[in-house]
């Protein structure tokens, strides 16, 4: 009997912070990296009689969020207290949405978004001592600068059906969050955090198995990783036999390993209720027009208009969800009239370039986005091989230049349609007289290291394709 | 002497040039620095150093305010020992605009701990006592203001009602006291009890005390997003009739429960408003029995919430631990009185996972049918009119081991709380030589028509208070 298969289900829960000018519920700046309890007041410090004003320009970035991810909009919403104590939470309750949230159902890519609501962050805790963390710590004190910064939580639908999904979709949401203008979106810096509900079960069961909760990962990376790690932890918990046990847990991204934060019993009981200090947030006509007439171009709509340039589904969607390769790119296809086919420009972007700067901004790349597009211009007009190109590329990227220039200067051009070619071929085919009868027996296959002598004596410059064709046509195929 | 003048006339003399603001502000920081009822928590030193300017309306008449107000670099412990000492940075809205409006900061009045209680006996600081007789508790919780008013060592006060702690103390001390709609005076800087119920308003010894106090205090503040202010200016009442008035009498809340004395007044203060021209007939709030319930619920739901933030960790009091948990522990134990960590667990409890719906989803809905009840009965009726409280004063410790029939004292103000709609409590005579509390509900932002009703009603009743009384003496 063949081993059961799992498939992992895995929703998402997103906090963003907001880039608005003041916070959540009172008008002391954001701010980062400012001396600490610098940006404080009555309010975000909760001190007896002072009470919350919901920021509007949050609720308008919230409404942005939900337009984005196509949500239902409530007409109406209202804030809850989220009660526990807690030092970096100086009122005891979180201002939070609960059961009418400011957006609704949506969509994002192939994710459906379960809500999105409207709350405040807490201050940060600051663990004083040689560790530098909460164990063996001397003391811990209470950085207020950050409390009460608007946060939008996003929660999916668990829709995502592996880490490496997570990973990209994540890109997305990223990409759409930085293109709404609504937080620096830097996991670094927390303005972008993650947990993720995870869950395996049998392939094809449509009962959800028993979920942990991975908390706080602060890269995309490790959220990948993370989830990879717990979906194994979980795969072989079932293949002894056990059962999962519902938590809440940590990843620790430098030993992989998932620790325990807490079990369902302990649990905290919130007991929400509607916040009595506000009213209930009504979402005017009004508010809906400025929003939606803020809406910038958003990925879907930018990868429909790549693929009306010409390219293919799959490119397109990889320019549009990582946005820096899309702005590279369209510069890319401005900066030369020699440039390539968009879709040749675009592969080299999304192909080669990403293959030697991995997550980086191609904007800070030492390849202009106009050298790329010259270059794959120059593949087009077969001016220089595909092969030659990359190392053409590779000196692009290190040192910068000119694509025209290098390959003069490295003798890298094609060979020329001078009868150059016809001699080396018959050589070569000379020089490897079974494979050349092996060829004309019908076995393509022994090409191989008939083209690898071109090349050798050519240093690459012959195009595979024109060494093929005179072979084929040398051995009266 | 400057004490005598009820506060609009002590207004109209220092702006007539008959009295020094100074002058005024002194005879009363004297008497509230020689106060034993324990009304006061801090008194001011001295009179403000600039005098109001000439045309402030209230022309430099001190007032006391309740502890639970924040008053900037004065202490405001709201009645508890956990914020001891505390000084806030920052003035309630409301006390700023008493100053401004020319109302110095007389003291700081004594309450029962953050406004929990109806005898003043829950104080952190100790019980107030009532100045018709020193044996008995003033009301509560704006029982130090009560006390201050009614015992002549402040004009007015500023107070605090959440289920009828103006009102109820008003009643026991025989002064006025006006509980305005919810939502018209600001509550920014006020320490929060419950926040849907909170209200502040004046306790003074006149009607028209406390129409001006009012009109001062009133007003939507940016600050406080719930505050709405009234719709109109609060003009000083004038009525001496009430031709034309219809009154409603609440079967539920004038039958059982009221003590005779107290109802023999209630029912010749009926008589004398006939005979000021008003139709007196009974009407039913048949969720009103229910509103104490409801209450009970609510009101310790948002308390557990409000006073989550008294941890230890930022200001007031904290008694140190080697864990957290013990921390906050600790702290609240020995910081929180008995009624404060009795409604803490009650809120908690109403408000736990799998008993939210029965008990904070019901008694929410329990509240709507109240609010239905007066809308139904001001359909016909301009003013629901109720004693304020079942009792007269009652004796010191008499009630503190059973909560229930302490719960009970408010068991005729907690309806209009829970509605938001204002109600007024004016002395309406003695039983057995204590002060009964007639009170007047009216529709929400009637409060102009209120006072006027209030006025009349005063004029006739003819109500001698305890400072005229001890003039006379």
């Amino acid at each position: 009997m063949s081993p059961v298969e799992y498939e992992p289900v895995i929703g998402l829960e997103i906090h963003v912070q907001l880039k608005t000018k003041t916070k959540m519920f009172c008008g002391c700046e954001l701010s980062f990296g400012d001396p600490p309890n610098t940006h404080t007041c009555p309010r975000c410090l909760g001190l007896p009689g002072s009470l919350p004003l919901p920021n509007a320009r949050a609720i308008h970035y919230g409404l942005l969020i939900g337009m984005a991810l196509e949500c239902e909009l409530a007409p109406r919403s209202i804030f809850h207290r989220k009660n526990y104590f807690y030092p970096d939470l100086p009122k005891g309750y979180q201002i939070s949405q609960y059961d009418e949230p400011l957006c609704g159902p949506g969509r994002l890519g192939d994710v459906r978004i379960h809500r999105v609501h409207l709350e405040e962050d807490a201050a940060k805790l600051v663990h004083v001592g040689a560790s530098g963390r909460i164990h063996a710590s001397d003391a811990s004190v209470v950085d207020f600068n950050r409390g009460g910064t608007p946060l939008a939580e996003i929660v999916t639908e668990p829709d995502v059906t592996s880490a490496e999904h997570a990973r990209e979709w994540l890109t997305l949401l990223r990409t759409t969050l930085r293109q709404l203008g609504v937080s620096d979106v830097n996991m670094d810096e927390g303005s972008l955090r993650c947990d993720a509900n995870i869950s395996i079960r049998p392939k094809g069961e449509t009962q959800l198995g028993t979920k942990t909760e991975l908390k706080n990962m602060n890269s995309f990376r490790f959220i990948e990783r993370g989830i990879r790690a717990e979906v194994a932890r979980q795969e072989e918990i079932l293949r002894n036999g056990e059962q999962v046990v519902q938590e809440t847990l940590h990843f620790d991204p430098r030993t992989e390993a998932i620790t325990s934060l807490r079990s369902k019993e302990e649990a905290h009981d919130y007991r929400y209720f509607p916040e009595p200090d506000l009213v209930p947030v009504t979402i005017t006509s009004d508010m809906l027009d400025t929003a939606r007439a803020a809406l910038p171009e958003l990925p879907a709509a930018r990868q429909e208009r790549f693929e009306a340039l010409g390219l293919q589904p799959d490119t397109a969607r990889q320019l549009a969800w990582r946005s820096e390769l899309g702005d590279y790119f369209e510069t890319a296809l401005q900066a030369n009239g020699d440039a390539g086919s968009p879709q040749a420009v675009a592969n080299w972007v999304c192909n080669e370039l990403v293959a030697r700067i991995g997550d980086e901004d191609p904007a800070g790349s030492k390849a202009a986005p106009g050298a790329v597009a010259a270059l794959a211009g120059l593949v087009e007009r077969k001016a220089v091989t595909p092969n030659n190109a990359k190392l053409v590329l590779d000196k692009l990227v290190n040192d910068g230049g000119d694509p025209a220039q290098i390959i003069e200067a490295e003798g890298l051009g094609a060979l020329a349609d001078d009868g150059e070619l016809e001699g080396i071929v018959e050589a070569a085919l000379a020089a490897n007289a079974d494979a050349a009868e092996k060829i004309r027996g019908g076995n393509m296959k022994a090409i191989g290291p008939i083209i690898g002598h071109v090349m050798r004596e050519t240093k690459g410059r012959a195009d595979g394709g024109e060494v093929t064709r005179i072979v084929r046509e040398k051995l009266g195929l | 002497m400057p004490t005598d003048l009820t506060a609009v006339q002590a207004a109209e003399a220092v702006r007539a040039g008959e009295l020094s603001a100074t002058e005024l502000f002194d005879a009363y920081r004297e008497r509230a620095a020689a106060d034993d009822l324990n009304a006061y928590t801090w008194v001011a030193d001295a009179a403000p150093t600039e005098a109001p300017p000439a045309d402030a309306p209230l022309a430099g008449v001190p007032v006391a305010i309740k502890d639970l107000f924040c008053t900037e670099g004065v202490p405001s412990q709201a009645g508890s020992r956990i914020l001891e000492g505390y000084l806030p940075p920052y003035t309630a809205t409301s006390v700023a605009r008493l100053a401004a409006a020319g109302a110095p900061l007389l003291g700081k009045t004594n309450q029962d701990e953050f406004a929990m209680g109806s005898s003043n006996e829950n104080s952190g600081y100790g019980p107030v006592l009532n100045p018709w007789d020193r044996t008995r508790v003033p009301g509560g919780s704006s029982g130090g203001s009560a006390a201050a008013v009614a015992g002549g060592s402040a004009p007015w006060a500023l107070g605090t009602d959440t289920g009828g702690s103006i009102r109820q103390p008003a009643a026991l001390t025989g002064i006025v006291g006006l509980k305005p709609t919810y939502g018209a005076i600001s509550r920014y800087g006020m320490i929060a009890f419950a926040s849907s119920l909170d209200q502040a308003g004046p306790l003074t010894r006149t009607v028209a005390d406390s129409a001006l106090m009012l009109r001062h205090l009133q007003g939507a503040d940016t600050r406080d997003m719930t505050s709405v202010g009234l719709r109109e200016e609060i003009v000083l009442p004038t009525a001496e009739r009430l031709d034309g008035i219809k009154l409603g009498v609440p079967e539920e809340l004038s039958g059982e429960g009221i003590e005779p004395g107290v109802r023999d007044a209630f029912e010749r203060s009926l008589q004398l408003a006939e005979e000021l021209g008003a139709t007196v007939e009974s009407c039913k709030l048949p969720h009103a029995p229910h509103a104490l319930s409801a209450y009970y619920i609510l009101a310790p739901a948002e308390c557990s919430s409000n006073l989550a933030r008294f941890d230890g960790v930022r200001y007031g009091q904290r008694v140190e631990a080697d864990t957290l948990m013990d921390m906050y522990t600790r702290t609240r134990h020995d910081g929180f009185g008995p009624e404060v960590k009795r409604r803490i667990m009650l809120g908690t409890y109403a408000l736990s996972s799998g008993y939210y719906d029965a008990y904070y989803g019901r008694a929410q809905r329990v509240r709507t049918k109240i609010a239905e009840d007066f809308a139904a009965a001001f359909e016909r009726f301009d003013f629901v009119v109720t004693p304020t409280s079942p009792s007269v004063a009652f004796e010191l410790g008499a009630k503190t081991d059973d909560p229930l029939s302490m719960y009970l004292n408010d068991f005729c103000t907690v309806p209009m709380s829970l509605a938001g709609i204002p109600a007024i409590s004016i002395p309406n005579g003695l039983s057995d030589g204590l002060p009964t509390g007639l009170q007047l509900a009216a529709p929400a932002f009637a409060e102009n028509k209120l006072l006027d009703a209030a006025h009349a009603l005063e004029a006739a009743l003819g109500f001698q208070r305890l400072d005229q009384r001890e003039t006379v003496a």
